[in-house]
């Protein structure tokens, strides 16, 4: 731990320092092939909604020593038609799901499942979602997401500067594609509980991002009167600044949404707590990776094409190639450089060894 | 905790009164705990799925072109209607409430226990208001078996016959509104008030085909309260072909009874052929009366349908499980958060520690009086947001800490570190919160039953992790930096210089950058 406190405190100084926006196209290739295969995954196989978005029912029986075939036997002689999907769920549960039934034929399969299992219609768990709900559900969740991108594009609009507010929104909606990618791919099922998870680390993951967006803020307050370091190097500063917290508050808030999927994934087998927190989960994960591999790199690329920052990256190159600088060449490929070479045109992150605090 | 500190000139405002804002939280604490048991709200209401019941989610049904015909009168009708209907079954805490706006309208019916499909049979019925005519009335009370029921008259079945001579009106179970009388039938119904009941006739005359009703007073007389109604052109020539044929027969067949969801509201005798479409009910109603049944007749006469939209029924034993996981994990989702700060901040970890232990406090208390103040139910989603709230108030203290932490790099004294740490942390917090407050508040608005409570909690608790990070983290580590162990960088304060890696020749204090 203490040794990790110190790559903390190296870090900060910039002795230590990754080069996260020297390598940006690394890391949008990286973006840009889940982002591709996340494509292909939603058009090939689609999402997997679940019963409250298409409509349909669910019936859950509890008992022990309970088996699929039974469960099986017990729908086909209702003769009820449409697919079913039987799972067991645990060691105790199966859960039976159909499609949208009339409020005969849910009646008839849970009596079927009762007289089957000798217990009480009751106590069947039983969800029924009809088709003009689920069209409801699903117009809401769409409003849902689409208002909050809008709120959250005005907020940084005034809270940022305007190329800030930009980058973190190119970044949120990076994480939208690939969560959504993901889902399509592995086929987790999609329910409200999963849009809204969703929807709730799309405001974490701009959390992180204002965080690290504060620090190249105060960074990159002074640099043009000091000609000390190039926009793209005070940003990439800050981001190795702000490295651990990011770290730490990513890990920290990972811990009980974690704690929630091992016991909802784990214990309960479906519903409201797995959905939550395996959104959540993606989420983190592809929001934490944006804010420092995505958000940044083209917030630095932005502000590098205006003239004031041209002259300033002009102005630091002068200044670090006049006195013979002793930078040695780092191998490629190796993500940590311990001392940074400066090049024309691929902005470092680091100020020369000499003129560090 | 002497209050006569004043911290260096830059941050005089925000540190001058530790001691007096921490004693403030405390004062705070305490009067939730006073209102809590004054309020002797004791325990947190819990929602269905966490202690089982059934929830029904009703739309209404609505042909095209139909949509300005879900007003909120039209709502409000269906449920006291439903209201009624849930009521029968007796069982406490069940709760029908209207949800959404405009033509999205829902109504919400919630019943805690096992009622299971006796709840969505009651609620998912029609309610609609027919006229029908009188064909025998009599005295609530069944018949006492063995006695030969009264000669049916012409068209009513030797069945309907009999039902009718079983049915007790007098018995509460008998008067519910089952709304599963069809407008074609002859049917067997009890007056609402248990007072008489009849054999009807088909449906002649729909509510729908009632265009206007009102109470009004005998302006002559100044007392006399009676019920006007108007029909619609076809309600005009139905009412009318009904009422010329009736008004000559023999009592009660010249009586047209208005039957709402199966019950009789009212069976007024036919004085007269009424072909103008307009009509009074007279009687001997009081205010109240003639408002209801005019009531009956305006609302009635909106055929709102309603379909099944979600039917959710969870039994108590999957509740319990599901209150169980949902504690589970939030006492490990908290332990492990626990766990890490005490491992990587040290002596700060207590801090955090006590934070969240505050904020815990907060939540629950809060939790206890919302739910007796505005019904706040906690419900799994809930609880999901509440840990999930642990790691972004935990997170606020890591954005503080960590910025404490540089500044103290940068060369400033622990106590100056606090206070400039601070200034730096405090706007980078109040964004982030105010990101995650405007998630939340559009999650409510956009959410639907159950998520909502997630939304609600996730806000509640980001609120609170504003209060606990002002009122206490920033004050209570304003007094630990005069303590020793803190800002002489002890080992296990979280603030040595081993943890923050500093080495002391390569980083002089008086050389910073700007």
């Amino acid at each position: 731990m203490s040794k990790f406190s110190g790559l903390g405190g190296r870090l900060y100084r910039g002795e230590t320092s990754v080069d996260f926006i020297g390598k940006r196209r690394r890391w949008y290739a990286f973006s840009g092939v889940l982002i591709l295969a996340s494509a292909i995954a939603l058009s090939v196989s689609g999402l997997h909604l679940g019963i409250e978005f298409k409509g349909g029912s669910a019936f859950t029986v509890t008992k022990t020593d309970i088996s699929v075939t039974d469960a099986q036997a017990a729908v086909a002689a209702t003769g009820i038609a449409g697919e079913t999907i039987i799972q067991k769920i645990g060691t105790n549960k199966v859960r039976v799901q159909t499609g949208a039934l009339s409020v005969a034929d849910s009646n008839a399969i849970q009596d079927a499942l009762a007289a089957k299992f000798g217990i009480t219609t009751d106590s069947i768990d039983t969800q029924i979602v009809g088709p003009s709900w689920g069209k409801e559900i699903t117009r809401k969740a769409l409003y849902g997401l689409f208002g909050f991108l809008i709120v959250v594009l005005l907020y940084l609009a005034m809270a940022f500067e305007p190329k800030m507010a930009i980058a973190a929104i190119i970044a949120v909606i990076h994480d939208v594609f690939i969560t959504v990618g993901i889902y399509a791919l592995v086929g987790f099922d999609v329910t409200p509980a999963t849009v809204i998870g969703f929807l709730t680390i799309l405001g974490y993951s701009l959390y992180d991002t204002v965080v690290v967006f504060d620090k190249v803020r105060e960074n990159t307050r002074t640099i043009t009167s000091t000609s000390k370091m190039t926009y793209s190097q005070a940003a990439n500063l800050a981001v190795n600044q702000t490295l651990v917290r990011s770290f730490n508050t990513s890990l920290i808030a990972l811990l009980p949404v974690g704690s929630i999927l091992f016991v909802g994934a784990g214990l309960l087998g479906a519903g409201t707590l797995k959905d939550l927190s395996l959104a959540l989960f993606i989420g983190l994960a592809t929001g934490t990776y944006s804010s420092i591999f995505i958000a940044t790199p083209i917030l630095a690329r932005l502000r590098e094409r205006e003239p004031a920052m041209q002259a300033l990256s002009k102005r630091v190159s002068t200044r670090s190639t006049t006195p013979a600088s002793s930078a040695t060449k780092t191998a490629e490929g190796a993500p940590v450089a311990t001392v940074a070479t400066m090049e024309k045109r691929g902005p470092r992150n680091q100020p020369k060894r000499d003129r560090r605090r | 905790m002497s209050t006569s500190f004043s911290g260096s000139s830059r941050t005089q405002k925000t540190s001058s009164r530790p001691g007096r804002t921490l004693a403030i939280l405390a004062l705070v604490l305490v009067a939730l705990l006073a209102a809590v048991f004054i309020q002797s709200a004791t325990s947190i209401k819990l929602g269905l799925d966490l202690r089982g019941g059934t929830s029904v989610t009703l739309q209404p049904r609505l042909a095209p072109g139909e949509s300005g015909k879900v007003t909120n009168e039209a709502i409000d009708q269906a449920v006291s209607i439903i209201r009624q209907r849930v009521n029968s079954l007796g069982v406490a805490e069940s709760e029908v409430t209207a949800q959404g706006s405009g033509v999205n309208r829902q109504i919400v019916i919630s019943v805690p226990g096992d009622t299971g499909r006796r709840v969505v049979d009651l609620v998912g019925q029609t309610a609609e208001l027919r006229f029908r005519q009188v064909l025998v009335s009599g005295a609530p009370g069944a018949t006492a078996a063995g006695t030969a029921p009264a000669t049916p008259p012409a068209g009513v079945s030797a069945a309907t016959n009999a039902t009718y001579a079983a049915l007790d009106c007098t018995q509460a179970s008998n008067r519910q509104g089952t709304g599963s009388d069809k407008a074609t039938d002859i049917i067997v119904g009890c007056d609402r008030n248990g007072a008489s009941k009849y054999i009807l006739a088909p449906a002649e005359v729909l509510g729908r085909q009632v265009s206007k009703a009102s109470a009004a007073i005998n302006q002559t007389t100044g007392s006399g309260w009676y019920v006007l109604l108007t029909f619609d052109d076809s309600g005009t020539k139905a009412f009318g072909a009904l009422t010329t044929r009736v008004t000559t027969l023999t009592p009660p067949a010249n009586e047209v009874a208005i039957v709402l969801d199966g019950l009789v509201v009212s069976a007024p005798r036919i004085n007269e052929a009424i072909t103008s479409g307009s009509a009074q009910i007279t009687g001997s109603f009081t205010q109240i009366e003639a408002e209801d049944l005019a009531n009956v007749l305006k609302y009635g006469a909106l055929p709102l349908a309603f379909d099944r939209g979600e039917v959710q029924q969870i039994s108590p034993t999957l509740g319990a499980d599901q209150l169980h996981a949902g504690l589970l994990a939030g006492f490990l989702g908290l332990f492990l958060v626990v766990l890490y700060s005490l491992l990587y901040y040290k002596g700060l970890g207590v801090v955090s520690v006590g934070s969240l232990l505050i904020a815990g406090s907060l939540a629950y208390m809060l939790f206890l009086l919302l739910g007796k103040w505005i019904g706040f139910t906690l419900t799994l989603a809930g609880i999901a947001g509440a840990i999930v709230a642990i790691g972004i108030t935990a997170d606020s203290f890591i954005v503080y800490f960590e910025r404490v932490r540089d500044e103290v790099r940068e060369g400033r004294s622990l106590r100056s570190a606090v206070e400039t740490g601070w200034i730096r942390a405090r706007r980078t917090i109040i964004v982030a919160d105010f990101v995650s407050m405007i998630a939340a508040a559009l999650l409510y608005l956009f959410a639907v039953g159950g998520v909502r409570g997630f939304a609600f909690t996730l806000g509640l608790t980001t609120l609170i992790d504003l209060i606990v990070v002002f009122a206490f983290t920033k004050p209570i580590l304003t007094v630990l930096a005069r303590i020793n162990f803190y800002s002489s960088g002890h080992a296990l304060s979280g603030l040595s210089a081993k943890n923050l890696g500093i080495i002391p020749t390569a980083v002089p204090s008086s050389v910073k950058e700007a």
